[in-house]
């Protein structure tokens, strides 16, 4: 059948059969999971087989998402851009504003075949348990989410919006109380209701098949991308960027151009205060291969292999950990990732917000600084591409107080 | 088989033939401090625990629940390191000539070096690993090394897990097999599961290797009742609440109660 909106990987696609990037992945699960992972991994594979799961999910995404999310080019914000055209990719205009939507529905939709009757989620920013809660409003799934208690204090907008849809919305008070804490909580739910509950997984981590199954329903952000920048300029890109946390929306926009050298591929991650100072969440940019959340890949670790404490000025960067398959992409040199601080962030953040009249989610913000520094090294000739992930209205808080916009002045 | 693991399988045998379970008494080593904790786990077996088995504190203990996550973040905070967890194992086995077993999650062996750590916890005594995210199918390396220095490799399984895991799992384990009887993670509960004999029974079908049983036992009587179908019962949660709660001579108290309750006592 036509697939529209939903573009599984090819078969022979990483990962092999034990769930490896190379030297990255795996399942690092407690064996009373194992079964739980099994059966994610089975059902997915019949489900991308099953043309009734396909014609629904591409419905859903058609009338309810919104797909095909549109191409915007954006020049004013270009011209600090090295002049080059720079093209975003507009995920912030789907249904709940992020590409998280994606990947949520698809599961949601898999969490009902395995007849579960209860989704869990983790969120950092919100944007993940906002698309969960959606898709848990929507196919009538029980849905509670973790959420780190300092993250419930940065984004309490979206902790509006998920109990709104009905979702139980549960503070984590362990360790950092940001997004490690809260898939370590969702993890522990997951372990004592195996039986009646899926794991909604919101990133390109985690134990196989999360890496590969998240990934292959968001790799229609790339595909998308790729046609429409083909149709409007006749050329592909000579970048596409992304922002890096777990990684989810960065190997779905990668993915349909990794057969194409001339592209490079960039992951901006948060690099908080910046590398060095210790404060932030720059996993490949400055970690090491470890264990963290059931797969091998780059974490912020230390000598003993203890998690490091991220740090983001973007509670959906805020984690101290990476999906396999950016790590094998950074190994092998098909992609490469850069830090971006807060401040450079913030910087494009608003730049993008009075050139353009679109306001990016901060996560977002971390990629359209690095195509400012790209495009600054391209030059006028180059065509970038952008993923624009997420909107910036959860995040309005947060730039009220660092650009001091509140008060009667 | 020689070494700490012939001592771990002799323990366990010792027990069966007294018509008894084991006891095995789990404590995060520098909880609360790094001397206090080598002084509490002593005090489990000079208490009546047959069996120790020393966390390595983590700080992402994704199968533990709040009273383990907080004696590991006060371990951690104290500054623990794998050092000290090895002078932990070397001491408490010196000083009671007992198994001593580490529970650890994998990425701080892995960091470590598998074949360090391996090294290492034989030479300071240890009768081997329980470790508890490593499925069998990403276990070769390590127990490549466990068998070179005749360590044992102790996998958990649980009541979800399918016949044929059941049994390769088992077959890949050394010294004995660790049912997780309750469904969640470690903590107590006010009753002993069903699954517990359940999953205990469908191990004995594909295994020779003693089974222990753990999670959720907090009192005499549900030790007890743990020891009428496991050979060991494994106790961790109650332990660490005692001790940070009410300290050194309240665990002493409640190990001799479970001590009891293995040998069938529940007075």
């Amino acid at each position: 059948m036509k697939h529209d909106f939903f573009f599984p990987a090819a078969p022979g696609t990483l990962p092999d059969g034990d769930g490896y990037f190379g030297a990255f992945g795996g399942q690092f699960v407690p064996q009373a999971l194992v079964a739980a992972i099994d059966q994610v991994a089975a059902e997915y594979e019949r489900a991308k087989a099953d043309p009734a799961f396909i014609a629904r999910l591409e419905d859903l995404l058609a009338h309810y998402v919104g797909r095909p999310s549109a191409l915007t080019e954006v020049p004013r914000f270009a011209a600090h851009a090295g002049g080059a055209r720079v093209f975003l990719k507009r995920e912030d205009l789907n249904h709940t504003g992020s590409h998280k939507v994606n990947n949520a529905l698809g599961q949601a939709l898999l969490a009902e075949r395995m007849g579960k009757t209860r989704v869990i989620a983790e969120t950092g920013a919100g944007s993940h348990g906002v698309a969960t809660a959606t898709a848990c409003a929507l196919t009538g799934l029980a849905c509670t989410v973790y959420m780190g208690q300092t993250d419930i204090g940065r984004q309490a907008v979206n902790v509006a919006r998920m109990r709104l849809l009905g979702a139980e919305v549960v503070p984590v008070t362990s360790g950092s109380r940001t997004l490690k804490d809260a898939i370590n909580e969702t993890f522990r739910d997951w372990v004592a209701h195996v039986e009646d509950t899926h794991y909604l997984f919101g990133t390109v981590a985690g134990p196989h098949p999360f890496p590969a199954m998240i990934r292959d329903f968001q790799r229609v952000i790339g595909v998308e991308a790729r046609r429409q920048l083909l149709a409007r300029t006749g050329r592909l890109p000579d970048a596409a960027i992304a922002c890096v946390g777990g990684g989810s929306n960065a190997i779905g926009l990668f993915h349909a151009f990794l057969d194409d050298p001339g592209v490079r591929l960039i992951g901006c991650e948060a690099a908080g205060h910046g590398v060095r100072s210790g404060q932030h969440a720059a996993s490949l940019v400055a970690g090491e291969p470890g264990v963290l959340h059931g797969s091998r890949s780059y974490v912020l670790q230390d000598d003993e292999g203890q998690i490091s404490e991220a740090w983001s000025i973007s509670a959906g960067l805020d984690y101290p950990g990476v999906g396999p398959e950016h790590a094998h992409l950074h190994e092998s040199g098909r992609a490469e990732y850069r830090p971006v601080t807060d401040d450079e962030a913030m910087h494009a953040f608003r730049l993008l917000a009075s050139t353009e009249g679109i306001v990016p989610a901060i996560e977002s913000a971390h990629a359209l600084a690095g195509a400012l520094e790209v495009g600054a090294e391209l030059g006028p000739d180059a065509v970038i591409l952008v993923n624009l992930s997420g909107r910036g209205d959860k995040d309005l808080d947060t730039a009220a107080v660092h650009f001091g916009l509140e008060g009667a002045r | 088989m020689s070494g700490q693991l012939r001592l771990l399988t002799d323990t366990l045998a010792s027990a069966k033939r007294a018509g008894r379970a084991a006891l095995i008494a789990y404590l995060p080593a520098g909880f609360p401090t790094v001397d206090d904790g080598i002084a509490a786990l002593r005090t489990t077996l000079d208490a009546g625990a047959d069996i120790v088995e020393v966390g390595l504190p983590h700080s992402d203990p994704v199968l533990d629940g709040p009273v383990i996550q907080t004696a590991d973040d006060i371990a951690l905070r104290g500054g623990v390191r794998i050092a000290d967890v090895l002078r932990t194992v070397r001491e408490v086995h010196a000083a009671t000539g007992k198994p001593v077993l580490v529970m650890s999650y994998w990425n701080p062996v892995a960091r470590y070096g598998i074949e360090r750590f391996a090294r290492e916890l034989a030479a300071a005594g240890g009768a081997g690993c329980v470790l508890p995210d490593l499925p069998v199918a990403e276990s070769a390396s390590w127990r490549r090394h466990a068998t070179e220095h005749e360590l044992a490799t102790v996998f958990v399984v649980a009541p979800s897990s399918t016949d044929a895991s059941l049994a390769e799992t088992a077959a890949a384990g050394t010294g004995f097999v660790y049912a997780s009887a309750l469904m969640g993670v470690t903590g107590t509960r006010e009753s002993v599961d069903e699954a517990a004999a359940v999953l205990v029974r469908r191990l004995r079908t594909v295994t020779e290797l003693p089974v222990c049983a753990g999670m959720g036992v907090a009192d005499a009587g549900q030790a007890a009742e743990v020891a009428g179908f496991a050979d060991g019962v494994i106790v961790g949660s109650a332990l660490v609440e005692k001790l940070l709660d009410e300290g050194t001579t309240a665990l002493e108290r409640l190990t001799a109660r479970l001590a009891a309750g293995v040998r069938g006592r529940t007075a």
